[in-house]
């Protein structure tokens, strides 16, 4: 398609060119007197090449049009499959809440902002919207799919080759819209087995005192009014689930990478790094924060 | 205007020395050949003589009161054309300013120039000033100036209607301006999508006053079109049959239907979200029943055949420029004008393809994929009529034919990649991505104002009577088109690398830095072109070349009168017996008699074949339609606080429009159409026309 | 005596009824725009209609009365708003005081009818979206109704006081033209408000 199009564009240029430069010797004046009545015969052969323009972008048309169609059914068909997994992912201002479905409610994985698939099964997206409309996109692995509040869509991907994809909201959502990214993780369906199973358990207990007294910040603070990890108190479905989060290789919807400097300032004022996201900044002393990061960096 | 004489004066006179029989010398031929010049000197002379007379009576009928009441009770069409092109240019530079701001931040990644909040604002801002207060007010404007001149008339039909919707039009941008400054401008993008423009995600007043800005400019919008329709079906120039139109008042013909049916769609739209917010409506609610999809389906219905508004008449300003700088009439006017008419059409066919990642019916997409492929079609046809005229003709390479050429490059490339999108799985991947940002603005600038351009350096000496630089326009060509490219084609790399549209920022590391600063640098140049616009103008003001009538040997009537016009257009109201007719006449070609000199009379001409068929008095200079814009202002503004202001502001809004159609007592005779006389007779006619004298006398 | 040659108009009568003058084009631009407007409120009816199993949801049907007097008072209007127009094209002052008079007093009964509608529709506007739609529906075909009212009496006024002309016929020759259009798309609001919800 991509050169089809070159070609037109770079034809009709030159027939431009060679109708502007063709008469060039003895350059025309506006005071020239107008040609009323053109030779006859060049007009006839005008008119010819007007029709034959036409007709050829008819056809180019009609062509691309078939190939646009048998590409989109082609690719609908190779991402659609049986057995399919079922993600569901929910739009939120300004990050990905994602949800891997089954009917057996124990074995439910909440996560937010990566999510991973095995290579090479086909991978049902359901979408939806909490607030307002949000469009799911993971350029190297597929097309947009509006996340629209009140609606279910659908999207279907498929990765052949292992690896890490960037995604991005693609429509605009406020304030944020520029730092609502995900990561998709495509690995094998062995290691996608055991990324599961460890998301399907609930958070570790404390190893060492100073996570416990981490952990004891994290539910004495306003933190569980709005987070979840799962195997303690906090029950809070408003921001993302912290469950697994030092599993996750970004924190803040990809704006930055999970290291401990990154979630100190997060936890510290957010609203520097990405202002208007709805997380309050949080007072506390030193010691207070580095528990709760040792905690935070335990819950893998 | 040249003066025509009767051939058979000259004859007459010729037959009456023939008379002398055949013993005449050659001395009394001599005689009688001088006796003739002389009584045509005289009659050249008596002629001069009445023209003068005419000429004043005409302009104290025609011409505006002195100073600030003038200016601002006036319906003149061009002094009010001319005011609405000023403003509307305005607002160009300001949305230019804007723009510049955006690219700043856009520089390197992770700038802090604009937080989001204001960032967001300005592109929300940037779109919707661009698209509804420059682009469709500049295309009316120009055609509310040119197209009375075109079609041969003294006025646009219903020129209070006109003054009315400029003084919408300026308030309109105005109030959203000040909002802005304010720290209340709008910031949920130029198509404001509910849930995120709702009154839960938006609360405050922001997106109050996008939707109320809407309104006004509708409001103008849908007035404008109704009286260019007008003009153009009933007040063209005897002869002037719909086969002898200009191609760009056909141009303008089509958009004005195109507002018709689209405008009306996002009025409605926008009151509806303003009834959300305002109110507590539920159209766009999920949770109550609403739905959100809604609002996309009719801000589309309007937002893609507003694409169109802008492009068409662009494209009659190439039909009106390539004839007279290659010095031939077009070629293929008839495809042209069907063209126009198809392209009007398939306009309304398209809206989905905005919405294809919404998640439609397979099968529809299918169809809008087609029509989004179909509509190339007469695009295709106006490229290669457009290129078999240069072909036929010789060029003359001035600064609106460059802009033309330009319009060529640029627009054909922003179709090649519309193709593209028009397919589903292509679009899926590049919508709403740069690569969008990049095809969008190669069809608007290069679709719409590189010819806007051009047609301002055609028109304007008409307009101003004064020549600009043909130098500095040459400069100011090579700047735009540079900088053009420059800034928007590494636009569609970056989309196709994954750069989303409407983000105030990106992280680094991602490969993004260089284009986005290429594109920044093209936007200085861009800016630049547009200083030397800026430049080139105002140095024509006061050392510009004068004029003339017709400074380009062009071929239609807005040539045939002074550079500028008249207040009243034409001494006498011209015929027309071709296309192409200043090239086409003899200097026998007849002019219009009869019309009054003391009353704004004009002509109303046969719709289809432009006979002469009755006159009609035109209104005096009045206030009435700014106190009316003023009274709606007040009404829309006020509405953005309380419901309340609806049904109260609706009280002054009455009371101007009353004031507005009170009759003023006639002043010319009375004469009843045939029709009828016919049906009842001339006596009972004359009977009841005096009995309506005598009410009210 | 001027030797050039001319076309001479001052023959030409200063009026004209229908679509030959100006006032014709403004009143059908008015009908497109604002038929358009009641074209896209019946659409996002059906639009916020299809996915609701239960229509109207949650709230009875709109009470019948009020709405079909209102459409007998309209449909008959018509009768009237036609002799005005026939009276205003033959000149006839006398014709047109009468049959405006008559069609100002139609109007303003579908005006104090339509008050009635408003208590009988069995929703409120920020009920659901059932409600909004309803209301803004029936509030835009009122809009109409009162400014033709007001439009027609303002007319009516002036068939008094004067100053008049040919003109004037013609403005009422008009009203009647936009009347008509107030009455087919009550015909057609009807439907969609009344009948719609009981035959889905």
């Amino acid at each position: 398609m991509f050169y089809v199009l070159t070609a037109v564009y770079l034809l009709v240029m030159v027939v431009l060119a060679a109708a502007v430069l063709r008469r060039r010797k003895g350059r025309g004046s506006v005071a020239d007197e107008p040609e009323m009545e053109p030779e006859a015969g060049r007009e006839r052969r005008m008119s010819r090449a007007v029709v034959a323009g036409a007709a050829a972008t008819v056809v180019i048309l009609f062509a691309l049009l078939l190939s646009s169609y048998l590409t989109g059914r082609g690719l609908y068909a190779v991402a659609r499959g049986e057995g399919a997994l079922t993600v569901k992912v929910i739009g939120h201002q300004w990050w990905w809440e994602v949800r891997y479905d089954n009917q057996n409610p124990s074995l439910i994985v909440t996560t937010a902002n990566e999510i991973h698939i095995p290579v090479g099964r086909s991978v049902l997206f359901r979408l939806t919207s909490n607030d307002v409309i949000h469009s799911f996109w993971v350029p190297n692995l597929g097309g947009k799919t509006d996340l629209i509040p009140g609606h279910e869509t659908i999207n279907w991907i498929r990765a052949d080759r292992p690896g890490t994809y960037r995604g991005q909201c693609a429509e605009f959502c406020g304030h944020q819209h520029a730092h609502m990214a995900l990561t998709v993780v495509a690995e094998s369906p062995e290691q996608f087995k055991t990324w599961y199973d460890a998301q399907l358990r609930p958070a570790p207990e404390p190893s060492t005192p100073q996570q416990a007294r981490g952990r004891d910040v994290f539910l004495s603070s306003p933190c569980i009014m709005c987070h979840k990890i799962q195997g303690t108190e906090a029950g809070g479905q408003v921001g993302p689930n912290l469950t697994h989060v030092a599993s996750r290789s970004h924190i803040a919807a990809g704006t930055l990478e999970n290291t401990r400097g990154h979630l100190a300032g997060w936890v510290l004022d957010s609203q520097k790094i990405k202002p208007g996201n709805r997380m309050p900044p949080n007072n506390l002393a030193s010691q207070d924060l580095q528990a709760l990061l040792d905690y935070l960096q335990s819950l893998k | 205007m040249p003066r025509r004489k009767k051939r058979e004066g000259k004859g007459k006179e010729d037959a009456r020395a023939a008379e002398a029989g055949p013993r005449v010398d050659a001395e009394a031929l001599r005689e009688a050949a001088r006796r003739a010049v002389a009584a045509r000197a005289d009659r050249a002379l008596a002629e001069d003589l009445v023209d003068e007379h005419e000429r004043e009576a005409l302009e104290k009928t025609w011409g505006d009161p002195p100073g600030l009441w003038g200016w601002l009770t006036t319906v003149n069409h061009k002094r009010v054309g001319k005011r609405f092109i000023a403003t509307a240019f305005a607002f160009f530079v300001a949305g230019g300013i804007l723009a510049v701001l955006m690219r700043v931040q856009l520089a390197r990644p992770e700038n802090n120039f604009l937080g989001p909040d204001l960032y967001n604002q300005i592109f929300t801002m940037h779109g919707t000033v661009m698209m509804f207060l420059f682009a469709v007010p500049v295309m009316e404007a120009m055609a509310v100036y040119l197209v009375p001149l075109m079609v041969g008339t003294r006025s646009v039909a219903f020129p209070r209607l006109n003054s009315f919707g400029y003084w919408m039009f300026l308030f309109g941008g105005v109030m959203i301006f000040v909002a802005f400054f304010l720290n209340v401008g709008p910031d949920v993008g130029w198509f404001a999508y509910p849930p995120l423009a709702g009154p839960e995600y938006s609360p405050g007043k922001r997106a109050d006053f996008w939707a109320q800005l809407i309104t006004f400019t509708e409001v103008s919008a849908l007035v404008v079109a109704t009286e260019l329709i007008t003009t153009i079906f009933k007040l063209r120039a005897p002869g002037m049959s719909l086969n002898r139109i200009p191609v760009y008042v056909w141009s303008i013909l089509v958009m004005s239907f195109m507002v018709f049916f689209a405008m009306p769609t996002v009025a409605l739209g926008s009151a509806c979200l303003i009834m959300d917010r305002l109110i507590g409506t539920h159209f766009f609610n999920p949770a109550e029943g609403g739905d959100p999809i809604l609002w996309q389906h009719l801000f589309w219905f309007f937002g893609h055949p507003e694409v169109y508004i802008i492009f068409i008449p662009a494209t009659g300003f190439v039909s009106a420029i390539i004839p007279t700088f290659v010095r031939r009439p077009v070629f293929g006017y008839a495809a042209l004008v069907l063209s126009l008419v198809s392209t009007g059409f398939i306009g309304f066919g398209l809206w989905v393809h905005h919405m294809f990642a919404a998640g439609l019916p397979r099968m529809g997409a299918s169809f809008f994929t087609a029509a989004t492929m179909m509509i190339v079609i007469p695009s295709g046809v106006q490229i290669f009529c457009w290129i078999a005229t240069i072909w036929g003709g010789r060029p003359v390479f001035k600064t609106p034919f460059l802009f033309v050429l330009g319009f060529f490059f640029t627009f054909v490339l922003g179709g090649m990649t519309g193709v593209m999108q028009a397919s589903v799985p292509l679009d899926l991947q590049v919508h709403d991505t740069y690569f969008v940002v990049a095809h969008f603005h190669y069809v608007l600038i290069g679709g719409s104002v590189f010819p806007l351009f051009g047609a301002f350096y055609y028109w304007l000496p008409k307009i101003t009577g004064r020549m600009l630089s043909e130098a500095l326009g040459k400069l100011n060509f090579w700047l735009m088109f540079v900088g053009f490219n420059l800034t928007f084609f590494p636009m569609h790399l970056l989309g196709l690398v994954g750069m989303p549209r409407r983000v105030y920022t990106y992280q680094p590391g991602l490969g993004w830095a260089g284009m986005n600063l290429a594109a920044t640098a093209g936007g200085v140049l861009l800016t630049l072109g547009v200083v030397v616009f800026i430049f080139n103008f105002f140095r024509s003001l006061r050392r510009g070349a004068e004029a003339g009538d017709n400074p380009w040997g062009a071929s239609t009537l807005e040539w045939a009168t002074t550079s500028p016009p008249p207040s009243y257009n034409f001494l006498h109201i011209p015929t027309v017996a071709d296309r192409d007719t200043l090239w086409k006449q003899g200097p026998d070609q007849p002019v219009v008699v009869g019309l009054r000199l003391d009353v704004r009379q004009v002509l109303v001409t046969k719709m289809l074949d432009a006979e002469p068929e009755h006159k009609e008095e035109f209104p005096t200079p009045t206030p009435w339609p700014l106190f009316a814009a003023l009274a709606t202002t007040a009404m829309f503004i006020a509405s953005v606080f309380t419901p309340w202001a609806v049904p109260v502001g609706m009280i002054p809004v009455a009371a101007a429009l009353v004031g507005w159609f009170w009759p003023r007592k006639h002043q010319a005779e009375e004469r009843a159409p045939d029709e009828v006389k016919e049906r009842l007779g001339e006596k009972t006619v004359r009977q009841r026309l005096e009995a309506l004298e005598e009410v009210g006398a | 005596m001027s030797a050039r040659r001319t076309v001479d108009v001052s023959g030409l009568p200063t009026f004209a009824f229908g679509h030959h003058q100006l006032t014709w084009w403004a009143t059908w631009s008015m009908i497109f725009m604002e038929g358009t407007m009641f074209v896209v409120f019946f659409v996002s009816y059906f639009f916020l209609r299809t996915p609701v199993p239960d229509w109207p949801p949650a709230v009875p049907p709109p009470e019948l009365l009020w709405g079909t007097v209102n459409l007998v008072i309209i449909l008959a209007s018509f009768v009237p708003a036609h002799l005005t127009k026939k009276a205003a094209e033959e000149l006839d002052l006398r014709g047109a005081r009468l049959w405006l008079g008559v069609s100002i007093l139609f109007a303003l009964a579908a005006c104090v009818v339509r008050a009635f509608e408003f208590t009988a529709l069995n929703c409120k506007w920020d009920q659901n979206a059932y409600g909004s739609i309803v209301w803004v529906n029936l509030g835009f075909h009122t809009t109409h109704l009162v400014t033709d009212l007001i439009d027609s009496v303002v007319l009516f006024a002036l068939l008094f006081k004067g100053p008049l002309d040919g003109k004037h016929f013609v403005d009422v020759s008009e009203n009647s033209i936009y009347w008509y259009f107030v009455v087919v798309f009550w015909v057609l609001m009807y439907a969609v408000i009344y009948v719609a919800p009981r035959l889905m």
